[in-house]
């Protein structure tokens, strides 16, 4: 591993990283963003709406944690509420009913976490993206741009592809987390950085993802222009599958993970062939 | 038999205590007893499993999946599946496969969940149960795959499916091939439910984490033990984030019920009854 684990880390937690509304800009057009969950309120932490990706009517979903101190502060540091993940749920079954693809994009170092977020069921919200973005009858590409912190990541990326920027991250538990559960100990939190295999290249070696993106150009047009040429790409696939064939394959692609067959690396490029 | 048996080991062997030349002490012949943290009163073993561990006062003792397994179903009816499913330790974490070997010591379970079909008042379902003695219920990759195969099997025979729920989360050794058991077995709650078929979810002290944040949660119908701490993020984590004392009640299964997220607490000695009673409600065709 040429960067140490817990060096993306901090990279992907950087302020001065490209944030979702920055993706959004820079890959699609005529963003039009719609608020609210139309059950409780609308949670700035998730920045959803419609957009053209070159000629293809999208649904877009993202994770805005801001740049500024007090960005941070007004979108909480893109911890999602779980109005946010009704929010986002909602748009995507308005995709679903009008045959548009859905990106997802993620950044977060997990769900939002006080007492209203729990009285208002942040577990029962996650979970029932989980179980709707399984049967989700349209195309979903999730794209991790920074941290994916646990069952608030998952909830955005119960997807047909998962990609990760190289210096995204993606855990279970933050690495402080870890380190002070186990040892005792948030100061082993690098140890547990390279432990938790939590960078972009482990899970693709684990054949958790399906790409790496890298970072050479990001944040310049020719980085954005490639990454809307590989999802027009990879959607041309998606959206050509039978809808039946479509969902096998995403049940399939999470039903594989710890069944005991599973031989662990090279099922990436297998996966893309079946496709 | 697995009946939690650490109560045994609680008082103090005076002959290691004191040594080789300590006088030999008289066995001490009181019925061993357990304390209430709700009542604070000692309450004599042989009456705690009388009332299936649960206080005079209402208090919910946490019990093992085995002592689920026997206050539910039908005597014999219990045929366990899927044992051949084992936790791995795919990213080689360090201690975990020793840890999983002490616990697997320690609890007679070889994972933290029992899955198998059963009949209750006679009703044929599936059923797991999660056991609190192997690393608090946590689901790791076994877990996830167990629960998954019993939601198919479930999905394939037609048959209703019975889940306690009892975990800490997910389980972090494992790492993401952990958190993304969420998904799997939420895809196969979700298949067995478009099949038009029964969940029935029962939450136990503790339902946490990511089993909270998945399958625990997407039940048809969602009840739970009274007192059981229901949540997702931890009550400790949460004091710590927003810095302010937990308001009383946080994260019980009342205070939850109040918000709309459990249909009805039911103290265990009635779960039987209940469980049974919604099982014929769903009953596919004929009824008798």
């Amino acid at each position: 591993m040429s960067t140490a684990a817990y060096d993306r880390v901090k990279i992907a937690r950087s302020n001065k990283r490209p944030t979702g509304l920055d993706f959004i800009r820079g890959v699609f057009s005529d963003f039009f963003e719609l608020h609210g969950d139309r059950r409780f309120g609308d949670d700035p932490s998730i920045v959803g709406g419609v957009a053209w990706l070159d000629q293809l009517p999208v649904t877009v979903i993202a994770v805005e944690k801001g740049h500024s101190a007090r960005e941070r502060m007004l979108r909480d540091f893109g911890m999602p509420n779980p109005e946010g993940y009704r929010k986002a749920l909602r748009l995507m079954k308005q995709a679903e009913k009008f045959h548009r693809p859905v990106v997802c994009m993620v950044d977060t170092s997990g769900a939002y976490c006080d007492v209203g977020a729990e009285e208002r069921g942040q577990g029962q919200a996650i979970a029932e993206n989980l179980s709707e973005m399984m049967t989700l009858k349209t195309p979903v590409i999730s794209l991790f741009i920074g941290e994916g912190g646990s069952g608030g990541a998952l909830a955005l990326a119960v997807a047909d592809r998962v990609w990760m920027l190289e210096n995204a991250i993606y855990s279970v538990i933050s690495p402080e987390g870890c380190a002070s559960i186990l040892w005792k100990d948030a100061s082993k939190a690098a140890l547990a950085a390279e432990q938790l295999k939590l960078t972009a290249q482990d899970a693709l070696r684990y054949g958790l993802i399906e790409r790496v993106i890298p970072e050479t150009e990001l944040g310049r047009d020719t980085f954005y222009q490639e990454l809307r040429q590989s999802l027009l790409d990879a959607f041309s696939t998606l959206c050509a599958m039978p809808t039946d064939a479509l969902l096998d394959a995403r049940y399939a692609r999470f039903r594989r993970i710890g069944a005991p067959e599973q031989a662990g690396e090279n099922e990436t490029d297998e996966m893309e062939n079946n496709l | 038999m697995a009946f939690n048996l650490n109560f045994l080991f609680q008082p103090k062997n005076e002959l290691e205590q004191g040594g080789r030349d300590a006088a030999p002490v008289q066995a001490d012949e009181r019925e061993p007893e357990q304390t209430c943290p709700n009542c604070h009163k000692a309450i004599p073993l042989s009456r705690l499993w009388a009332e299936r561990n649960v206080c005079a006062c209402g208090y919910h003792f946490r019990i093992n999946g085995r002592q689920r397994l026997r206050y539910l179903t039908d005597r014999g009816s219990f045929q366990e599946l899927f044992t051949d499913i084992h936790s791995a330790d795919p990213l080689s974490f360090p201690g975990y496969a020793e840890k999983l070997e002490t616990t697997r010591t320690a609890s007679c379970e070889d994972e933290a969940v029992i899955c198998g079909t059963a009949k209750i008042e006679t009703q044929p379902c599936c059923l797991f149960v999660m056991e609190p003695n192997f690393m608090m219920g946590s689901m790791g990759t076994a877990v996830g795959e167990r629960i998954t195969r019993t939601f198919e099997y479930a999905t394939e025979r037609r048959l209703p499916v019975v889940g306690f729920s009892l975990s800490g989360g997910a389980r972090m050794q494992e790492g993401l091939f952990s958190l993304m058991q969420m998904a799997k077995t939420s895809g196969a709650v979700k298949r067995h439910s478009d099949a038009g078929l029964f969940y029935l979810a029962v939450l136990t002290d503790p339902t946490t984490g990511g089993v909270t944040a998945s399958f625990a949660m997407e039940g048809d119908i969602t009840l739970a033990e009274p007192g059981a701490t229901v949540g997702f993020a931890g009550a400790r984590v949460v004091e710590q984030t927003t810095r302010k004392p937990l308001p009383k009640g946080f994260q019980t299964a009342e205070t939850l019920q109040s918000h709309g997220f459990i249909d009805a607490i039911v103290p265990r000695a009635a779960q039987r009854a209940v469980i049974a009673n919604l099982l014929r409600l769903h009953t596919e065709g004929e009824t008798e």
